[in-house]
């Protein structure tokens, strides 16, 4: 069986359209909300969802989905719980489902049990923000076996490790637009044609951008550059903000997001 | 030792993409920078001329006495120039980022040792200087980050987590992350990726150099035993390393138990860690059954910290060092008791390598040596230690 993301993107070119992947950190402020805000966010345009595993020190993530990661433990959200609510979730939807989660939370869980639920619970890929190519190791093979991709990522200070990178790549290649941390940015200081441009070259898959896209506009003009645009921050600030009556909200402004990239 | 940067199964390279031609580049650097003669002989003169080295190896006639077991030596650490083993490792990293052509530091700090050296250093060579430390340990050691402001650098709180040094690293290494073209990230401990926990260790390893050289000379022989406390392990494995192929000398780390490893409030990694991957590192870490690190507790700032550097989790693991858990409680006490017997006042960090001597010996012959790694002074914790007493020593 053909893995999601794929037939997703293969959906996509054929439409002519670029992806639209959104995130949302699990379990906050409770994971019946999150229930709601993933399938207003695919009801309103997205292709995608990444699904934010809460981790207590998120080294790669800016101050909004820290806080929101810590929002979520404190009501005591657990991996095992977040399996039932993506359960749920599945029933009512066949798009993408990715969990983007830090390492340990993967170890410690047992990679063996955690790729096995994966599949049996409808998850197609994992991003894992602090593992790095050299040590993919740790769950390629039991990715595979499941049938679950592991997404790689590249920054713009991978310069002569994008061509590894990218040619292993399968699902989507995340690239990171800016050094630093998630969170929205004004405006972004790499060189995108540079970026894109080796990034072209070596991806043997659809590359995606993602860190700091914060709006329709943003979103529009950095989907120029490839195949989709992530947007994580700007959802979370959403459900800080608004909860509970966060769900509609989110599907709002995913609509928007989605709009601007379709015209 | 296999793979390159494991011990054992620990250890490795576990950072975000955005950061790894970074740490590659700390790796080429140090590598090539290692063996090269004027390197080495620069870093040689700094110790001498800078640092205070080599740090003495004191005779405690008194403490061997009172305690009837064991000679005990004192491996004085507090007297390098900055008040402790710190500065070994801050002066090799950061002439390394001279070579390198980096004009921007970064550290974190716990007790603040690793960050008054940082921040020494900083001024001697001219570097920028940014030190981040938990928000709850600036109030700890208060008189560390005024210290820090008065050599110039910019000491940030953060308030995020425990604020506390797992909180410090976590930003430190988000600020790395933000400006890694420009900046480098001077890691206080023989934790993170590799190559930290190698190049820390062999900046740290002269401590042991010197307690070999200096007890063959005094006494003719090897210790029974070297003592040290364990919060990363940089101070430890300075005064392991030389005698890790010595199999008859022990060596005993000394980790934080804080109210006790059967509470929750200590930072017992080794009594109570499981395997997990964090900061970097494969390693021993305390954490709950989703992978979630814990809040750890010590009054130690310089050993709150819920993991351990990868080469003591293998020591351990093959047999060759054994870890024991102190109080706080043992801490001060021993704190107070160094304090009292020889005239030395000994970091809170140290105190715990002092109590864990103080326990064996009583129990060892009297021809036996004992060598107790006094990694820094007790200057900065004696407000701590009076308000632990419940002693107010605040100025009017």
């Amino acid at each position: 069986m053909k893995n999601r993301i794929e037939l997703c993107f293969e959906n996509l070119e054929k439409q002519g359209k670029k992806a639209l992947i959104t995130f949302v950190t699990a379990g906050d402020p409770d994971l019946d909300t999150t229930e709601k805000v993933v399938i207003e966010m695919l009801e309103n345009g997205a292709d995608i969802v990444e699904i934010g595993v809460p981790f207590s020190d998120p080294i790669a993530e800016g101050p909004t989905i820290q806080k929101a990661s810590l929002r979520s433990l404190k009501n005591g959200t657990t991996l095992d719980k977040i399996f039932e609510c993506v359960e749920k979730i599945r029933m009512k939807t066949d798009k993408p489902l990715v969990l983007m989660m830090y390492l340990n939370t993967i170890f410690r869980y047992g990679t063996e049990k955690f790729f096995a639920l994966c599949k049996q619970k409808g998850i197609d890929g994992v991003i894992v923000p602090d593992m790095p190519f050299e040590e993919r190791d740790e769950i390629l093979e039991y990715a595979e076996n499941n049938g679950i991709f592991n997404i790689n990522l590249v920054a713009p200070t991978s310069h002569d490790r994008i061509k590894m990178i990218a040619r292993e790549s399968k699902g989507f290649l995340y690239c990171v637009s800016s050094t630093g941390v998630t969170g929205t940015r004004k405006e972004f200081k790499t060189d995108f044609d540079e970026f894109f441009g080796t990034i072209k070259k070596y991806a043997v898959c659809p590359y995606c951008v993602g860190f700091g896209i914060s709006g329709p506009e943003q979103a529009k003009k950095m989907s120029a550059y490839c195949s989709g645009v992530i947007v994580g921050s700007a959802i979370v600030s959403i459900v800080e903000e608004y909860g509970a009556d966060s769900p509609l909200k989110a599907g709002k402004f995913v609509k928007t997001l989605r709009d601007a990239m379709d015209c | 030792m296999g793979k390159i940067g494991r011990y054992g199964e620990y250890g490795g390279q576990y950072v975000p993409e955005t950061v790894m031609n970074a740490v590659h580049e700390v790796e080429d650097a140090y590598n090539k920078y290692k063996n090269d003669p004027e390197f080495k002989a620069e870093l040689a003169d700094l110790y001498v001329n800078y640092a205070g080295r080599p740090s003495l190896l004191y005779y405690a006639e008194k403490m061997t006495k009172d305690l009837d077991g064991a000679k005990v030596y004192i491996k004085r650490e507090d007297l390098n120039h900055t008040g402790s083993h710190k500065i070994n490792n801050v002066l090799g990293q950061l002439l390394l980022a001279k070579r390198m052509g980096k004009k921007r530091i970064i550290a974190e700090t716990g007790a603040g040792q690793h960050g008054v050296a940082t921040a020494t250093v900083c001024a001697l060579m001219g570097l920028e200087c940014e030190v981040y430390m938990g928000a709850e340990d600036m109030k700890r050691q208060s008189l560390n980050v005024y210290r820090m402001n008065l050599l110039g650098a910019k000491v940030t709180g953060v308030s995020s987590g425990t604020s506390t040094l797992k909180d410090a690293i976590n930003e430190a290494m988000r600020d790395w992350c933000s400006n890694i073209e420009t900046t480098y990230y001077c890691i206080g401990s023989v934790m993170g990726p590799h190559p930290y926990p190698e190049m820390v260790r062999d900046f740290q390893k002269v401590i042991s150099e010197e307690i070999k050289k200096q007890i063959l000379e005094t006494e003719g022989r090897l210790p029974d035993a070297v003592v040290a406390c364990v919060g990363g392990g940089s101070n430890a494995i300075g005064a392991f390393y030389n005698f890790i192929e010595d199999k008859d000398v022990r060596l005993i780390g000394a980790e934080a138990a804080g109210k006790g490893i059967d509470t929750t409030l200590h930072a017992a990694t080794m009594a109570k860690g499981s395997l997990g991957i964090f900061h970097g590192m494969k390693s021993l870490f305390l954490q709950n059954d989703y992978g979630q690190i814990d809040e750890v507790f010590s009054i130690s700032a310089g050993l709150d910290y819920p993991g351990v550097g990868p080469e003591h989790a293998y020591l351990r693991s093959i047999g060759r060092a054994e870890y024991v858990s102190i109080t706080d409680e043992e801490a001060v006490c021993a704190f107070e008791y160094l304090s009292k017997t020889e005239g030395i006042i000994p970091a809170i960090e140290s105190s715990h390598a002092v109590a864990a001597a103080m326990k064996i010996i009583p129990e060892m012959d009297k021809d036996k040596i004992v060598v107790i790694n006094l990694s820094g002074r007790g200057d900065k914790d004696v407000y701590s230690i009076a308000k632990y007493r419940g002693v107010d020593i605040n100025e009017e």
